[in-house]
């Protein structure tokens, strides 16, 4: 049986076609896949489907029903849910409390918590509704915007990049309660980029690319690479390294301990590692877990004690972000959008902002701005940053092509000691390739690299050794040679938790 | 429906515009206002915006728009920094009485000296430092210990208004003045009087200074990383730390800065226009001033222009209520829609309007 079937729906924007007859169609029960680059013209039929986004041609149809639905309020009405990428919670308020803020017609203020223990016992989904959301971790977040859809009882699941914030045994529980779902008769619509993923879980997938369907095709009977192709156009090139001997120490973190910078932060606790030239370090973990704070300890915007961070035998834990920058120390924090990058600000500003100190962009004060817009103007090319131009805001570039530029914007000043933070979130496949190509280059060039993931695929790819980051502890480092996804997921601990939440749920 | 769009670039073209059409629709609505209280709409707007520059009174009138855009623009340029940085200077009323009366202090403590060469210069020095301690207060106090620098700076302009009343009838007392509060006449006072540079035109030094400061406010916002650091840290707080800006630092100098460009103010007008340390002293540039630093949309230029339209305002006012009999209130609601205007047709440089439904690309 099909529940919702599309039929050459476009959906044009100014100087973008991003929809252009798109037809597929999706069974009851089905867990399907949505395969696409960054922007293939995922967002917009998912948009299209939950009524965000009014196509320009093509229709729908639903349970055989026409249906055009004319805002997200109808999409749900008719028994579309859709789970976001990035969650809207509110982090002071209860699990509950912001379960009831999201639905159309929240039951009874006193029935609430029943209900929401109610549905986490039958889809396995652990959850506390009277936990507050500020001290959830990621995949519990995920949860309860998993639960708010499915207190409305849905037909059909929306799911968008679900995983990108789970560890692997976070993964297994969530694909765990969507196969429940499937057998139950609701149908999951699963946007990913992770083909092992898909493969793992969807029963049909449909490739989008630039706009058009490219292809269709039974996951578990096709291989990951033959997707992967079919979903870039071309042939896909692995990154290339080789395990090169480590040379001297250049950075040491020496039981680096900080208290939380902020009352949803994490405190830092007695971290050591040592990381050689022509190294890639990768720390894995959930977010929320001393990231940030770890990213701010070693870019100067937080301060920590004497020697604590040592770079060249130097203790550097009291220097200002410039003077860092000074000996070569660089740094990518996760969030791109008012944080590595000032969203307001042109591309040209933006290149200025950290680059001023290593490339040389003002003399006594006053900024060369011919020069920041070269320095801008040579990430762009480098990066192959999709732009109008060096003078774009920030805000205007898609997410992918901001982090190309600013991971590139740090990796052009050739650092000493690099540390990113998540470089290749939500980044195409081919761009999230050559980010990683390129750090793996600037280590190969002597280069400290410290990488900081979510994406365990990405740390085996290119990292040399493997940490794990649990509330502010950081594990003994341990080789990747020979080091499987589960044994890293064990690293991570995350699990643990899980399982501590169920007994309590 | 009608709805607000978030562009993804500032208009251009708003970005010029706006002030326009806002001018345009005070216009109109100041129109409405005078019709309905029974005036002549056209010969009020008359009033306002044409009889100051070229009616019949107009040499009379012109000169007084300058003497009174002059430390608007000057203080506002001060306080466009702060605003731009996110450190809300709400006192620099207080700034620019201290600058006053430290001026004043050092120019008369030369009394009766007829040394041009040292008493204005070391006058106008003592202003500013003045002006710049009296900011520098609420800023040591937010650094060292995170109070909000909005009530501190605020609370100081009551300090301030209290210590001139108390100078003026104390401390700096005329002693030739028979006992009625008041300094000597500054402006009487060659040595240290702000006089006219060019007879007739009401250009002082105070309006040469607001020039220098506009344009060099200019080149440090567009070209200095002080600019750089000012806007960065105002759009977007934690990118400028991680750029590596000091907040603390940036908190010290803006309100330094703002401080000791209000006292610059200050001393040129108690030498000039006012004259004399007195209870009465000439208020409310520091507050309006405010006014004209976001009228001018933080930019130097734009405040350069929206000083010199707040002062025409005031000084048209002052025509229409002389020849159309408008009450005071109705030109002061008259300022009020003006501001209003341009902050709603603002929005336009930033969001498109858009009817029909929600659509979220």
């Amino acid at each position: 049986m099909t529940l919702l079937d599309l039929r050459g729906l476009t959906k044009a924007y100014p100087g973008v076609v991003a929809n252009s007859d798109v037809s597929f169609s999706i069974g009851e029960g089905e867990i399907h896949a949505l395969l696409g680059e960054n922007g293939a013209g995922k967002s917009t039929l998912v948009k299209t489907i939950y009524g965000l986004v009014r196509p320009d041609a093509g229709d729908m149809t639903l349970a055989g029903q026409p249906f055009s639905p004319s805002d997200p309020r109808a999409a749900r009405g008719s028994g579309i849910a859709m789970v976001f990428q990035h969650f809207s919670l509110f982090d002071a308020l209860t699990v509950a409390e912001n379960i009831a803020l999201g639905m159309d017609n929240p039951p009874p203020r006193k029935q609430i918590a029943g209900r929401i223990r109610e549905v986490s016992e039958k889809y396995g989904l652990p959850l506390d509704p009277d936990m507050i959301v500020g001290d959830l971790s990621a995949g519990e977040r995920q949860r309860v915007e998993i639960i708010r859809c499915l207190l409305q009882s849905p037909r059909l699941l929306i799911m968008d990049e679900p995983t990108s914030v789970l560890t692997p045994q976070e993964v297994n529980i969530l694909f765990e309660t969507l196969r429940l779902l499937s057998e139950q008769g609701t149908s999951i619509l699963y946007i990913s980029h992770k083909l092992d993923e898909i493969r793992a879980l969807c029963h049909r997938a449909t490739i989008l690319r630039l706009g058009k369907v490219v292809g269709e095709c039974d996951p578990r009977a096709t291989t990951s690479r033959e997707m992967a192709e079919m979903m870039v156009g071309t042939v896909l090139q692995a990154p290339q390294r080789d395990y090169a001997e480590a040379g001297a120490e250049i950075l040491c973190l020496k039981n680096l301990s900080a208290p939380a910078p902020h009352q949803f932060g994490t405190a830092l606790k007695n971290i050591e590692l040592t990381v050689r030239a022509g190294e890639v370090v990768g720390i894995g973990g959930v977010a929320g877990n001393g990231q940030d704070e770890l990213v701010a300890a070693l870019s100067g915007e937080m301060r920590t004690g004497e020697g604590m961070v040592v770079v060249d035998g130097a203790s550097i834990g009291g220097l200002t972000p410039n003077a860092r920058r000074k000996i070569g120390v660089c740094a990518a924090p996760e969030e791109r959008n008012g944080h590595a990058a000032a969203p307001d600000m042109t591309l040209t500003e933006n290149a200025l902002l950290t680059g001023n100190t290593r490339m040389v962009l003002s003399k006594n004060g006053m900024l060369d701005w011919a020069k920041a817009r070269d320095f801008a103007d040579s990430i762009i090319n480098a990066f192959d940053v999709r732009t109008p131009g060096t003078e774009t805001t920030a805000r205007a570039l898609s997410g992918g092509n901001l982090q190309k530029f600013v991971i590139g914007r740090e990796i052009l000043q050739k650092p000493k000691v690099l540390v990113v933070n998540q470089p290749t979130w939500g980044v195409d496949a081919a761009a999230a390739a050559s980010i990683r190509q390129a750090l793996l280059d600037l280590a190969a060039g002597g280069s400290a690299v410290v990488v900081i993931s979510q994406d365990l695929d990405e740390i085996l790819e290119i990292a040399d050794r493997f940490a794990a980051l649990n509330e502010g502890r950081l594990s003994k480092p341990v080789s990747t040679k020979g080091l499987s996804i589960e044994e890293i997921g064990l690293m991570l601990g995350g699990a643990h938790d899980m399982e501590a939440a169920h007994a309590q749920a | 429906m009608l709805r607000l769009e978030k562009r993804p670039q500032p208009s251009t073209f708003w970005t010029y515009a706006a002030p326009l059409v806002a001018v345009v629709v005070t216009i109109l609505l100041g129109m409405a206002l005078f019709a309905s209280l029974g005036k002549d709409p056209v010969g009020a707007i008359r009033a306002i915006f044409y009889e100051p520059l070229f009616g019949e009174f107009s040499f009379y009138y012109r000169p007084e728009v300058i003497k009174k855009a002059a430390p608007l623009i000057l203080i506002a340029t001060g306080l466009a920094f702060g605003f731009r940085a996110g450190v809300w200077n709400i006192g620099a009323e207080g700034q620019y009485i201290m600058g006053a009366i430290c001026g004043a202090g050092v120019a008369l403590a030369f009394y009766p000296s007829e040394s041009r060469w040292l008493v204005f210069p070391l006058a106008i020095i003592a202003g500013t430092i003045g002006g710049a301690v009296w900011g520098l207060i609420p800023a040591l106090l937010k650094v060292k210990f995170k109070t909000n620098e909005i009530l501190v700076s605020l609370m100081l302009v009551y300090v301030a208004q209290v210590l001139i009343t108390a100078f003026s009838s104390g401390l700096m007392r005329n002693p030739d003045g028979h006992g009625f509060p008041g300094s000597r006449n500054l402006s009487q006072y060659p040595a240290a009087a702000n006089s006219e540079l060019f007879a007739g035109t009401g250009i002082h030094w105070g309006v040469i200074a607001a020039l220098i400061a506009v344009a060099v406010a200019y080149v440090i916002l567009t070209r200095h990383q002080f600019g750089f650091d000012v806007r960065l840290a105002g759009q977007s707080p934690k990118a400028a730390s991680f750029s590596g800006v000091n907040p603390n630092k940036l908190v010290i100098l803006s309100l330094l800065l703002s401080g000791g460009l209000a006292g610059l103010a200050g001393v040129f007008e108690v030498t000039g226009p006012a004259g004399q340390i007195l209870g009465s002293f000439p208020k409310f540039y520091g507050f309006t001033a405010i006014i004209v630093a976001y009228l001018g949309r933080l930019h130097p230029v734009g405040i350069l222009m929206a000083g010199a339209l707040m002062a025409l305002t005031y000084i048209g006012g002052e025509v229409a209520q002389d020849r159309q009999q408008l009450p005071a209130a109705a030109i002061m609601v008259f300022q009020g829609m003006l501001l209003f205007s341009i902050l709603g047709v603002d929005v336009l440089t930033n969001y498109r309007l858009r009817f029909g439904k929600n659509e979220v690309r």
